[in-house]
């Protein structure tokens, strides 16, 4: 175990902490502003994923599939709220987790009867191909990078958005006292309607962007759904800032722990059950994570105000 | 005159019983097919019921003489609904055989409720050790083989070329623990690392930086379904494929490798099995399983579900048809009697084949879709480890 | 009964109407299906057994969620743990119910009592997350339990015996044993709601401030109802491990914690009743469903969103207000 591996391991989890963050932004979103548990963020994480490969097939051009992909995601996000969103925003959290399980489910066996049950790839767009050498007899995909640099980037206008914007101070309002806002002449339903097809793009972009590094299949949704609730939940509900911090905590928690959590125990027992007590204990890590953070802070770490 | 009437009585005794045969013969039989179509894994529980029914379909709709009626059953890789969709196929729908199913949790879970009830179970898939050894089932068939031999494969592969340091990973659950045991069995090289990845891992950046760092000669992976897509694409990322030669069980088959494509490659597998082995029944299958599904290529899933039907339909002409003597039955499996894909194919005395495996290697058809190919015998009649402690009654 | 009165409470209204004969109707249709099933119908009763089964644990998770709104998240967690009690005392030989129920029950409560003192702490989505995450490590953790086939589960030779005399073994005997088991915990959990704790509970839920003002130490209470509702846990895994002759921590997984919570709210939160019918109602419809056509799930998503939509109060309150209509 040298210290160029631990930096290049803190790297990966600085890393998977900012593709968590890209997937966990549009939940804290929807989740902060509107008081709704969106489950289907998964599915549409994955949806977007799929209809970035069907239209690569049809034209052949990342940039495009990019493009139509998202306005695709846009569209079916907008639709969904239409039909079935925007009457369970009054109901109880309760409902709205019934509700969106059954859109998880009609989805999940959807992708597989429109796109078969086989795994997808979407290659990874040409000017993005090469690597860059990390580590001697280790190359690291600059589309990764590419990855990195969306997930600051989207951290970052997230963030002028929120603080700096109109439309940010009304999210922001919203997630504290919608009832308020709306009382005070704003038109929420709209509100509502521009925050939630923003979330649904963010998840699709998500899972177009993570698409060349990652299977898609059905189901692809439903870890990262958890996942990406951990990291809300930690990061306290409706805050950017802080789902950019508990997602880059898990990331770095997940990656450092998969990576030496049996050489830790090796220090206490023997090699053999460590090696699967080690990813057991792994695997356990982001939720033992979440039941620490919850225990000194039942809020999460930045709770945006209001909530309670 | 006593005699007369004794002869007369035995032929009609013998008439009658024949035409029950036969009245039996024209009864429908009935197959039960248990397997996973939900979910990720549905892609290998629908290869098994294809493969099955498109080796009935060839065979006019009958197997043995008769028309087949199909239950087909989703396990939903639960469990607790397996068994009861077990009672159900063999209770209410009255099965003549179970075919399925693909997982080792869901086969330990049937395997009471559809053996008690004398219905016979033929797994195209799922073969686990202790129904090779101290469990063995007299009404359990296995056409595919014993899930450790596929791993001793590559253990031998690796031992035999000179390899001398091998990383390991699977999945950290009872299948992976499995494989990496069966390729220490057969590797007595030097074991770099042996890691086990959390279930369901997604980002392999952590694993694939320490295997840059042991610098081994080659990886051994288990990582099936969407574990293998995602690893071999990072893994062909890292630019380790250069350096680091992969070796699998499981994670480049025709299941995956359209989603693989470029990135699997040169890469190699281990199996009893390969859509380009030479012999005109698999010649014929294969063509036949691409114009019927989609131009799929078939996985070893399909295939194996083709012989087990194959397998019913050698055992029921010698049976005339007939499933009522459940030991004739029986011992007409036992013969296996027909001619498998895979060449040769005989039954060892815990009903778990014996058969050759080979190195495949990932390659790019002529008309450019993915398969494994044969790259060299590496066992020939290979018998699993566990039959002798079966003690069959 | 003026329009307001009846809009005002529902519930109310609804128990004391439909009062007895709902749950009459729904055991005398269990008591009474093995004979309608005829011999050699091992696999129907199997099936019903399952849907007891689940309608036990849907029992224990409507006292917290429908009476105490605490929405978990977990409770698949406890089944796990009860069956798999049994199942690794069976697998050391000691199968008897006299040791294997009280273990499993012990074991289910004691983990509820641990976690829900942290989870307790943390409210809404919180608490629903928090309780997902104990799932989470108690599946991993059973997940690991390699000498008990870690995920490949473990088979019980035989289902638990009672004082050495294996009754359980015929499957009549076992499904009415478990509808037995299903009419005590309905009775547990029906005076349980109508006692002082349940109140307590009840306003704990409308009001916490409220009742903390009236000088009630509403964690404490809120602990008792989730370890009880651990312990029924408890028991409807103890039962399924026999049922099915097998434990696994599939058994514990998330998405059977989210369906138990789809079945609660299927038949009407907070009226017990429903419980058990959105049970039936899941199971058997997945299980008619899955027949038809192997794309099930796209019929059953879109009715679980219709249901959430125009079915408030679950199938009971569906067809409440249907009788309301036909007056």
């Amino acid at each position: 175990m040298s210290l160029l591996l631990l930096i290049v391991q803190t790297l990966n989890g600085l890393q998977l902490g900012v593709l968590l963050f890209l997937i966990a932004a549009g939940l804290t979103l929807v989740f902060g502003v509107m008081d709704f548990i969106n489950l289907a963020h998964g599915v549409q994480y994955m949806l977007g994923a799929y209809l970035a490969v069907m239209f690569y097939t049809l034209t052949g051009s990342f940039l495009a599939a990019l493009v139509l992909a998202l306005l695709a995601s846009l569209a079916f996000g907008l639709l969904l709220e239409f039909a079935v969103f925007r009457h369970l925003y009054e109901r109880d959290h309760l409902e709205q987790v019934i509700a969106t399980f059954g859109i998880i489910l009609f989805l999940n066996e959807g992708v597989k009867v429109a796109w078969g049950a086989s795994p997808l790839s979407l290659p990874v767009p040409d000017a993005f191909s090469g690597s860059v050498v990390l580590m001697p007899g280790l190359l690291y995909p600059v589309w990764r990078i590419v990855i990195i640099a969306a997930g600051l980037a989207l951290a970052a206008l997230l963030y002028v958005l929120v603080t700096w914007t109109r439309a940010g101070m009304l999210v922001r309002a919203g997630a504290s006292n919608a009832r308020m806002v709306s009382v005070l002449g704003v038109n929420i339903r709209r509100l509502f309607m521009i925050v939630f097809g923003f979330g649904t793009m963010l998840a699709g972009f998500a899972g177009i962007m993570i698409a060349p590094i990652l299977s898609v299949q059905p189901g692809m949704g439903d870890t990262v759904l958890i996942l990406a609730f951990v990291v809300i939940v930690i990061g306290g509900i409706g805050s950017i800032r802080g789902a950019f911090l508990a997602a880059l905590l898990i990331g770095l928690v997940d990656t450092l722990g998969r990576s030496f959590s049996v050489d830790i125990l090796r220090l206490v027992m023997a090699p053999s059950p460590a090696r699967t007590v080690g990813p057991a204990i792994a695997s356990m890590l982001i939720y033992l994570l979440m039941a620490l953070v919850l225990f000194f802070r039942p809020a999460g770490l930045f709770p945006a105000k209001g909530r309670g | 005159m006593t005699m007369l009437k004794t002869i007369l009585a035995a032929t009609t005794a013998g008439v009658l019983a024949l035409s029950a045969v036969q009245a039996q013969a024209q009864e429908k039989l009935k197959i039960g097919i248990i397997t996973t179509l939900s979910g990720p894994p549905a892609v290998l529980g629908g290869m098994l019921r294809d493969g099955f029914m498109l080796a009935v379909k060839q065979n006019g709709g009958k197997l043995g003489g008769r028309d087949v009626q199909f239950f087909v059953e989703d396990d939903e890789l639960k469990p607790d609904v397996a068994v009861t969709k077990a009672k159900a196929m063999v209770e209410r729908d009255k099965v003549d055989f179970v075919v399925g199913p693909i997982f080792s949790n869901i086969l330990i879970a049937i395997m009471k409720p559809v053996t008690d009830s004398g219905t016979i179970l033929i797994s195209p898939n799922a073969g686990t050790s202790n129904f090779a050894g101290k469990d063995c089932n007299k009404n359990f068939f296995v056409t595919s083989y014993q899930n450790d031999q596929v791993h001793e494969v590559l253990g031998k592969y690796a031992q035999d070329s000179g390899i001398k340091k091998v990383f390991l990973m699977a999945p950290n659950y009872q299948a992976g623990k499995d494989s990496l045991n069966g390729f220490k069995s057969a590797y007595k090289g030097e074991i770099a690392d042996e890691v086990y990845v959390p279930l369901g891992t997604l980002d392999y950046s952590a694993e694939l930086a320490k295997i840059a760092a042991a610098k081994p000669d080659a990886v051994f992976v288990f990582l099936p379904g969407g574990m293998g897509v995602n690893f071999v694409k990072q893994f062909r990322q890292a630019g380790l494929a250069d350096k680091v030669k992969f070796l699998s069980a499981f994670t480049v088959d025709e299941s995956t490798l359209p989603a693989q494509q470029d990135a699997a490659l040169g890469f190699f597998g281990g199996s009893n099995w390969a859509p380009n082995m030479d012999n005109p029944q698999n010649k014929a299958f294969v063509a036949a399983y691409e114009k019927e599904y989609g131009g799929k290529i078939p996985a070893s899933y399909a295939f194996q579900a083709y012989d087990a039907a194959l397998l019913i339909d050698s055992a029921l002409k010698q049976t005339k048809g007939s499933t009522a003597d459940k030991d004739a039955l029986r011992a007409a499996l036992m013969k296996a009697d027909f001619k498998s894909l895979r060449g040769k194919f005989k039954f060892n005395t815990n009903h778990y084949p014996i058969q050759d495996f080979y190195l495949v290697k990932v390659a790019k058809r002529g008309d450019g879709k993915y398969e494994t190919q044969i790259a060299q015998k590496v066992f020939t009649d290979f018998a699993d480890a566990f039959a002798k402690d079966c003690k069959m009654q | 009964m003026t329009d307001a009165a009846l809009n005002a409470a529902p519930r109310r209204l609804l128990a004391r109407r439909a009062g007895l004969w709902r749950p009459l109707a729904l055991f005398a249709v269990l008591l009474v299906l093995p004979v309608v099933f005829g011999a050699q119908a091992d696999y129907a009763l199997s099936l019903i057994e399952r849907v007891m089964i689940f309608a036990i644990a849907a029992l224990g998770l409507d006292l917290i969620v429908g009476f105490g709104g605490l929405v978990s998240f977990g409770q698949a967690a406890f089944i796990g743990l009860g069956a798999y009690a049994a199942g690794i005392l069976a697998f050391h030989g000691f199968g008897d119910t006299l040791l294997a129920l009280p273990a499993a029950l012990a074991l289910s409560a004691l983990f509820a009592a641990a976690t829900g003192a942290i989870c307790l702490r943390t409210k809404g989505v919180y608490f629903i997350m928090i309780t997902l995450a104990f799932g989470q490590m108690a599946f991993f953790i059973a997940s690991s339990l390699a000498p008990y086939g870690g995920d490949d589960g473990l088979t019980l030779r035989a289902r638990s015996t009672i004082l050495g005399f294996a009754p359980l073994a015929d499957e009549r005997v076992f499904y009415y044993v478990t509808c037995a088991g299903l009419l005590g915990i309905y009775l547990l959990c029906r005076a349980l709601i109508g006692s002082r704790f349940g109140r307590v509970l009840r306003g704990a839920k409308e009001n916490p401030t409220r009742m903390a003002a009236l000088g009630y130490e509403v964690f404490r209470y809120q602990l008792v109802a989730y370890v009880i509702a651990g312990a029924i846990g408890g028991l409807a895994g103890f039962l399924l491990a026999n049922a099915t002759n097998f434990v696994s921590p599939a058994y514990m997984s998330w998405q059977r914690s989210g369906e138990l919570i789809v079945m609660v709210m299927l038949g009407g939160i907070g009226t017990l009743d429903g419980a058990i019918i959105g049970a039936a109602a899941y199971i058997l419809g997945s299980e008619y469903l899955s027949q038809l056509t192997e794309h099930w799930a796209m019929l059953f998503g879109p009715f679980l969103v219709l249901v959430v939509l125009f079915a408030r109060g679950g199938l009971i309150g569906l067809a409440a207000r249907l009788r309301r209509g036909a007056r």
